[in-house]
């Protein structure tokens, strides 16, 4: 067990000073001048000038020794600084991320309580209508693409109906809730501003369900598929013909064992909840990370985008890296 | 008619009696519906330019934001466009992004993978470690970056896609490939001593090329969507081209004026509803076990 978690960890730190790589190379490839673009014409004419500048920047050493620079910078926490905002990336993450991880935390839930009981339906009851509203609610929820789906739900529940509120985190008019974590659900909980939960809560309803579209089928299927390997185990004919009850077979036995796929999982559920963040953020208005990416995007914002890319990539790393090892712990025979 | 005749005719209907038919559309019923899907969607895409009598990109400000209507079915957008025309000619930028994504992403793919399962030691080593690398990240948002870095533009997009899509298709060619490379047949083409290249090509992808053919399959809709998303984004397509995603962009403030964004997102997941369709149709026709699941 210890050989495997120092190998697991060895391979995370490699592959996460390759991703510095690939973003760094990336973000080096750009076509373009970035002196021209930066500078304007009458500057660059100026050869002193142009060449000056290169050197306050580092554009005119070798491009392994620029990687270093970059390297040093990221061990210091320096993402670079946003062109669009002019301030550093670290901050406009650190302001942005709660936003996001309340919305994605919501949103995982909610598929997680909608897609286990689901799947676990529609394995029971193969070939059952369960089992064909199960396939057909998976099939959709893969199939419809996130920024629509978070279009049609705010002009059907808010523009048509008006049951819903509009856009945004909060009430137009709404003062948020003093930050402790960023959170608003917790911080109006920790202020004990029952107005301000409520609030938080509702707007939070309609993008949470767009958002838990995009893994409910992904979840629904694993599980349903995970169900039925386990169904037909030896284990499950033993405890059969000991007489036990149907539903502790499937509560007790073969639940706790159809849900080690589901972990596995959560590398691509967080991937689908990411691309499925930057697409509802964007339509509802919420102030987090995914519309941050979209407006510098929009915004062509260069640093940005690495930077988020960068933040992206290594949270992608870590997610598996946990999932690796909870793995081995839940099943003992990978570590050997 | 006797009462015993309604009787029996009635139980007759009620009885799961299965036909030709029933069997037919059990098997193939959902494939089918997809296969039409796409089908209907190919035609447009060849056809549009006689199926409506607009132009897409013909501004007229005058008859902007108008509902659907008789004249226009789907109504018009900002500048006046028809949304229906717009979206008809739509259909060919994303049935042509997504058919050569995924099919040079998947040949590419492909071919590495099932060449690094057979060459085994140090290249493919490298190549397994280099999929893993572009596989940590996920997918939309390097080709995010990628595309951003390469300026907008169909072709860029294009380019950027591709760099994230070949790793899958070489994981899955790669694992294909070992499994099949322990097979008798295999041995037996060695020593016989056809050169590697032949045994790869004439032999072993061919019989591997049943998952392959799925994950084409259910990856079409997927690239279209990704396509889609990243028009969304604003790196798509050049304006004023007519789109899907870049569609529902134009149209995502306006709620009151629902018809300009919700019509061409309708069009993106019907179509990835189809592909979906017929690539589940496809592995379980392909694959008998995973129809029992």
């Amino acid at each position: 067990m210890p050989r495997y978690i120092v190998s697991r960890l060895v391979a995370t730190a490699l592959m996460a000073l390759l991703a510095t790589l690939v973003i760094f190379l990336i973000a080096n490839m750009v076509p373009g001048d970035p002196v021209l673009a930066q500078l304007g014409d009458v500057a660059a004419s100026n050869k002193a000038f142009v060449a000056e500048w290169r050197a306050k920047w580092g554009l005119d050493l070798p491009l392994w020794e620029r990687y270093l620079i970059f390297l040093k910078g990221l061990l210091h926490g320096d993402l670079g600084v946003s062109i669009a905002s002019q301030r550093t990336l670290l901050e406009n993450i650190g302001q942005y991320a709660p936003a996001t991880i309340e919305l994605a935390t919501v949103g995982f839930l909610l598929s997680l309580l909608l897609g286990v009981p689901l799947g676990m339906l529609a394995a029971i009851k193969r070939d059952s209508w369960v089992d064909h509203v199960a396939r057909a609610v998976s099939l959709v929820g893969v199939s419809s693409p996130t920024f629509w789906l978070a279009f049609i739900m705010l002009a059907l529940f808010y523009g048509g109906l008006q049951i819903a509120p509009g856009p945004g985190r909060l009430d137009p008019i709404a003062f948020s809730p003093p930050t402790v974590t960023g959170l608003f659900l917790v911080d109006s909980l920790l202020a004990g501003d029952l107005e301000s939960f409520r609030d938080a809560a509702a707007h939070l309803v309609l993008p949470s369900i767009v958002l838990a579209a995009a893994t409910l089928g992904l979840i629904t299927r694993t599980t349903r598929a995970s169900m039925l390997d386990n169904l037909h185990q030896d284990y499950v004919r033993v405890a059969r013909a000991k007489g036990l009850r149907e539903g502790r077979i499937v509560n007790g036995h073969v639940l706790p064992n159809a849900l080690i796929p589901i972990v596995t999982l959560g590398g691509l559920a967080y991937a689908n909840l990411l691309t499925g963040a930057v697409m509802t953020e964007t339509v509802f208005s919420w102030p987090g990370l995914g519309r941050y990416t979209f407006r510098s995007a929009e915004a062509l914002d260069f640093p940005a985008i690495m930077g988020i890319t960068l933040v992206v990539a290594l949270t992608y790393l870590l997610i598996n890296l946990v999932i690796d090892l909870s793995y081995a712990l839940l099943d003992p025979r990978v570590a050997r | 008619m006797t009462a015993f005749d309604q009787a029996s005719a009635t139980l007759a209907a009620l009885a799961p009696a299965r036909s030709k038919g029933q069997r037919w559309r059990r098997r193939y019923g959902i494939a089918a519906i997809g296969a039409a899907i796409i089908l209907v969607w190919v035609l447009i895409a060849i056809l549009c330019s006689y199926l409506t009598p607009y132009s897409p990109d013909t501004v007229d400000v005058s008859i902007r934001l108008r509902p659907p209507s008789a004249t226009h079915w789907l109504g018009t957008d900002e500048l006046g466009r028809d949304v229906l025309t717009r979206l008809l000619y739509g259909s060919r930028i994303s049935l042509f992004t997504g058919l050569v994504v995924v099919l040079l992403g998947g040949a590419f793919g492909t071919l590495v993978g099932g060449a690094a399962a057979f060459m085994r030691g140090r290249g493919e080593e490298l190549i397994m470690r280099l999929t893993d690398l572009v596989l940590c990240f996920p997918p939309i948002i390097l080709a995010l970056a990628i595309a951003a870095a390469l300026g907008i533009g169909t072709r860029n997009t294009i380019i950027a896609m591709l760099v994230v899509w070949w790793p899958k298709f070489a994981r899955l060619a790669h694992s294909l490939v070992l499994v099949q490379r322990s097979q008798e047949y295999v041995e037996a083409a060695v020593v016989v001593g056809l050169k590697p290249a032949r045994i790869l090509l004439r032999h072993i992808i061919p019989n591997a090329v049943g998952p392959l053919i799925v994950l084409v399959t259910l990856d079409l809709g997927n690239a279209i969507i990704t396509f889609a998303g990243l028009s969304f984004l604003g790196l798509g397509v050049v304006p004023p081209t007519p789109e899907w995603g870049s569609m529902v962009a134009e149209g995502r403030e306006l709620v009151e004026q629902w018809w300009v964004a919700a019509f061409p997102g309708f069009a993106i997941l019907s179509v990835v509803l189809g592909f979906n369709f017929l690539g589940d149709g496809v592995r379980d026709w392909l694959d008998p076990k995973a129809r029992q699941r």
